[in-house]
């Protein structure tokens, strides 16, 4: 278990009965949900759950049907995902979805949009305050290169990194818009296991340095026990269960979610361990 | 092994009938008698006579390579090359036969035996396949008749039209002529030399294959240069006589074509060039690459001077008619640089561009023309009007951006072909003739005055473009390397997760479109003072295609790709006129073979190599 910080009361994201179906099939189904501000917070849930949706949902890629989304004390459901990422959320995908082509430190440029100003006209004239902009801007993006350990890989064609590269290429670049709040889609997917240690330890590094409010889906059970400080668990886009990690290890709705009626008595010690 | 030796035999087959094909084919078109009359060195061999050499000489040595990789051996990979020399005679030869007088009677013959020949062929496979005996006879007759119905129409044609000529109207004399190598009269003999010197072009092919990587370089690059320099001999003469002596010129070029002596001379003083350029070029790159910042910052600014010093004197160098060319093939790259910024920059498949052109062209022509359809009648100069054609197609790219903002790809192409379309209508249109004149046009538009001279030659309007096209690179370099720059790769890349960025995507996209416009506008002004006159036949589709094709060969996304796409897609074309009627054809075979061979262009930008040699690695990895 993670050294438990002490636990702030405010919830930074709080949902209520959000709903969003996808002609006839609901995918996140009457969903009321928070996360506390300043924790990692984990979704678990069988594939095809509805996590992936929710996070589209929260992002503004989707719009709910019904249901509110309040951030930070406000409300961003029917907003655009522009306007999402400037109120303060980044995130990452499931499938990586970087901009291919664009070298490394291009694309955290290319994320730090939200706080820039400089205008075409500008750049074809050469203004000193839009050189100092790029200047700066390519400046945060080494820094932040150099946090997601991709050092000296800045000008290299992202396409061409590792996978795990690539993976934290795409943390950095959702950390360049600052965010307060970032949501990262199965970070360690496909990762061997001492790269999955690191980016474990990376991801604490984002709350416990930076400050930002961690959610990650995840179906690596050693991470999720490791990291999280609440964990909620899907099915069926419902929310069957949700607390700490050691009252979701034994709780028998989710042992039976994910592993079916039988095999739910003697499979509960494998997912606690 | 028996594997490995009907696999051969399928590749030199595969690849002699390929070559066939491709002789029997242009000559058919009409090429091969056309090119003919062009001669690549006198009194020696025409462009026609490359041509069928060329041909079985390119696929030898292709063969010869995939032969020799596989460890063939050296007799086999030879031979091969001859055969194919062999088998690309023999479609044409075949021809040549059943247009002869004597021997009219193998093409009727053959057209009477092929459906039963062919049926029985068909049966024969399906008999081998177990079928009943019911439906073998059922499909043998079918077959024949069906090939019967075409065969003996084919035959009742030839017939009554008593030659091939009258149906295949491109075979005729002057095709005998160079397929025989001038010996139309004696047809054995003709065939006989024909066949020898292609199985000779193919076995030098294949040969080829078996020299060291140096001098075959060296070689390859000495022949292609001479010969280059003899199938554009008249261009040459035309670049030389601005700077040589009559006599000089003369010794080296009877008329337009290249001497004898001349050309051995040359192919020898390339080959040698090549050769140096083969074995030491890797050494001066690598020098290059190993001098320090400072040194290297200075070889590269004396490259760069040295480039701008022959773009300035080019008028000198060329002289007029080229001029000509060169404002073209300028106005080209004015617009592919514009293009390139929707298309290469924001991913934004445009295919109205001519819509750009045809605006500033009609600014420019309505504001200045002293006709009866001048607007203004002279208060206004080409200077003071460039800048309007520049905004109006700035606003015309706006205007007919704004509906397709939503459209992504194959969408966003259909519907600008569309705009582009309504404005070849407009333009033709009965409701806009009272302004711009319907199919009449404006006529009697002035010629730019500089200084009190009127820029009336090729050689002095060479220079505004010169100048357009200067300025329309360095803010395309400057808006590359910027914020919006980045805007507009990463809508190219991802537009979902550009826009959870925080990229406004609207504007981004209404800002690509508007400021690629802008270079089509004065494109178009420079154009309509160019010619001095503005019809709408000359806005049509083939602009628009003509600039993203030119875009595509050179490289997306590549500013010296667009100068090289332009010189070889505009410049080419207008170089060899003769052969217009060729043009489109060869283009396209040009485009397919570019996005078979070389689909990153012929000057990629670095990015694209890397991707390309990544899947290159990624597949030696993979064992491929
Ligand atoms: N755009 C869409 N259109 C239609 N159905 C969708 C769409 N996106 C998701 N779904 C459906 O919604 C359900 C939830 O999908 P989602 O991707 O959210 O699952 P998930 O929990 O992320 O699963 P996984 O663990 O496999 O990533 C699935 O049944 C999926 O097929
Ligand atoms: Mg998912």
């Amino acid at each position: 278990m993670a050294g438990k910080p002490k636990r702030r009361q405010n919830k930074i994201l709080v949902a209520t009965g959000m709903t969003k179906r996808f002609s006839g099939l609901v995918a996140v189904d009457n969903l009321d949900f928070y996360i506390p501000e300043g924790s990692i917070a984990s979704i678990i849930g069988p594939n095809g759950a509805g996590k992936t949706t929710f996070f589209n949902c929260i992002t503004g890629f989707y719009q709910i049907d019904e249901g509110e989304l309040i951030f930070d004390g406000n409300r961003i459901d029917g907003r655009s995902p522009d306007q999402i990422t400037r109120s303060g959320i980044a995130r990452t995908f499931q499938n990586i979805r970087l901009f291919n082509n664009m070298s490394a430190i291009e694309n955290i440029m290319v994320g730090q949009e939200p706080h820039l100003k400089s205008t075409w006209l500008g750049s074809i004239l050469g203004l000193p305050s839009t050189r100092r902009e790029d200047d700066d801007t390519e400046e945060r993006g080494r820094e932040l290169l150099q946090f997601v350990g991709l050092e000296g890989k800045g000008d290299m064609i992202s396409k061409n990194l590792s996978y795990g590269d690539q993976r934290r290429l795409e943390i950095g670049r959702a950390l360049a818009s600052k965010p307060k709040l970032i949501l990262l889609d199965e970070p360690t997917a496909g990762m061997n296991p001492r790269e999955t240690i690191e980016t474990t330890g990376f991801i604490r590094r984002l709350r416990d340095e930076l400050g930002i409010t961690v959610v990650l889906i995840e179906h690596d059970m050693r991470v999720v026990m490791d990291i999280s400080e609440h964990i909620t668990v899907l099915d069926y886009g419902r929310k069957i269960a949700e607390g700490l990690p050691e009252e979701i290890q034994n709780n028998p709705d989710v042992i039976e979610a994910y592993l079916g009626r039988g095999a739910a008595a003697s499979a509960g010690k494998s997912l606690a361990s | 092994m028996d594997l490995s030796q009907s696999r051969t035999r399928q590749a030199i087959i595969t690849l002699g009938l390929l070559s066939g094909a491709l002789i029997l084919f242009t000559g058919a078109v009409g090429m091969i008698a056309a090119f003919h009359e062009r001669e690549v060195v006198n009194d020696f061999i025409t462009l026609g006579q490359l041509v069928l050499l060329i041909t079985p000489f390119i696929f030898g040595y292709t063969a010869a390579n995939r032969l020799g990789m596989t460890g063939e051996s050296p007799t086999s990979v030879i031979g091969g090359g001859i055969i194919i020399g062999l088998l690309t005679t023999l479609p044409t030869t075949l021809l040549l036969l059943f247009n002869s007088d004597e021997f009219r009677f193998l093409l009727d013959w053959s057209l009477r035996l092929a459906p039963f020949v062919v049926a029985t062929a068909i049966a024969w496979r399906l008999h081998r396949q177990n079928v009943e005996t019911f439906t073998l006879i059922g499909s043998w007759l079918l077959a024949a008749v069906l090939i019967g119905i075409v065969t003996f129409s084919l035959a009742l044609i030839f017939e009554v039209k008593g030659e091939l000529r009258s149906v295949l109207v491109n075979i005729n004399r002057d095709w005998v002529e160079v397929v025989t190598f001038d010996n139309r009269k004696d047809l054995m003999r003709g065939i006989f030399v024909f066949s020898l010197a292609s199985a000779v072009a193919g076995f030098v092919g294949s040969l080829c294959y078996y020299v060291p990587r140096t001098p075959r370089r060296a070689m390859f690059y000495g022949l292609s240069v001479t010969l280059l320099v003899g199938a554009f001999g008249e261009t040459v003469r035309l670049v030389l006589q601005e700077n040589l002596e009559r006599d000089t010129l003369n010794q080296l070029f009877r008329r337009d074509t290249l001497r004898q002596n001349a050309a051995l001379g040359l192919l020898v003083v390339s080959t040698v060039i090549g050769y140096l350029w083969a074995a030491f070029g890797d050494r001066a790159r690598q020098g290059f690459q190993n001098l320090g910042g400072q040194q290297r910052q200075t070889t590269q600014m004396i490259g760069t001077v040295l480039f701008v010093a022959v773009l300035l004197m080019l008028p000198w160098l060329i002289g007029r008619t080229l001029s000509d060319v060169a404002v073209t093939i300028g106005l080209f790259v004015l617009m592919g640089l514009g293009l390139n910024i929707a298309i290469g920059l924001a991913g934004l498949l445009d295919l109205g561009y001519v819509t750009n052109y045809a605006v500033g062209a009609y600014i420019l022509a309505v504001m200045t023309s002293i006709g009866p359809l001048g607007l203004m009648k002279g208060t206004f100069s080409f200077w003071m009007v460039i800048p309007i054609a520049l905004l109006a197609a700035m606003f015309a790219g706006f205007i007919f951006a704004v509906p397709v903002l939503r459209m992504r790809g194959d969408y966003l192409a259909i519907a600008t072909l569309g705009f582009g379309e309504i404005i070849g209508k407009l333009a033709i249109s009965d409701w806009l003739k009272p302004l711009i004149g319907g199919a009449q046009g404006v006529q009697a538009i002035p010629k730019p005055i500089f200084l009190g001279t009127e820029l009336r030659n090729p050689e002095q309007l060479y220079y505004i473009v010169l100048v357009a096209c200067l300025v329309t690179l360095f803010v395309s370099i400057r808006l590359n390397n910027s914020r919006t720059g980045r805007q507009w790769m990463a809508i190219r890349e991802d537009e979902d997760v550009a826009t959870a960025m925080g990229i406004d995507t609207a504007r981004a996209k209404l800002l690509a479109f508007t400021l690629s416009a802008a270079t089509g506008g004065v494109a178009g002004a420079i154009f309509a003072a160019k010619v001095g006159s503005v019809f709408p036949n000359s806005f049509t589709v083939f602009i628009s295609i003509n600039v993203l094709s030119l875009i595509i060969v050179g490289g997306i996304a590549s500013n010296p790709g667009i100068v090289v796409g332009a010189v070889v897609l505009i410049g080419l074309p207008e170089l060899l006129r003769e052969f217009s009627d060729f043009r489109f054809l060869l283009y396209g075979a040009l485009l397919i073979m570019m996005m078979i061979n070389r689909p990153q262009g012929l000057i990629p930008t670095k990015i694209v190599t890397h991707e390309m040699r990544a899947g290159v690695k990624a597949k030696v990895a993979a064992g491929d």
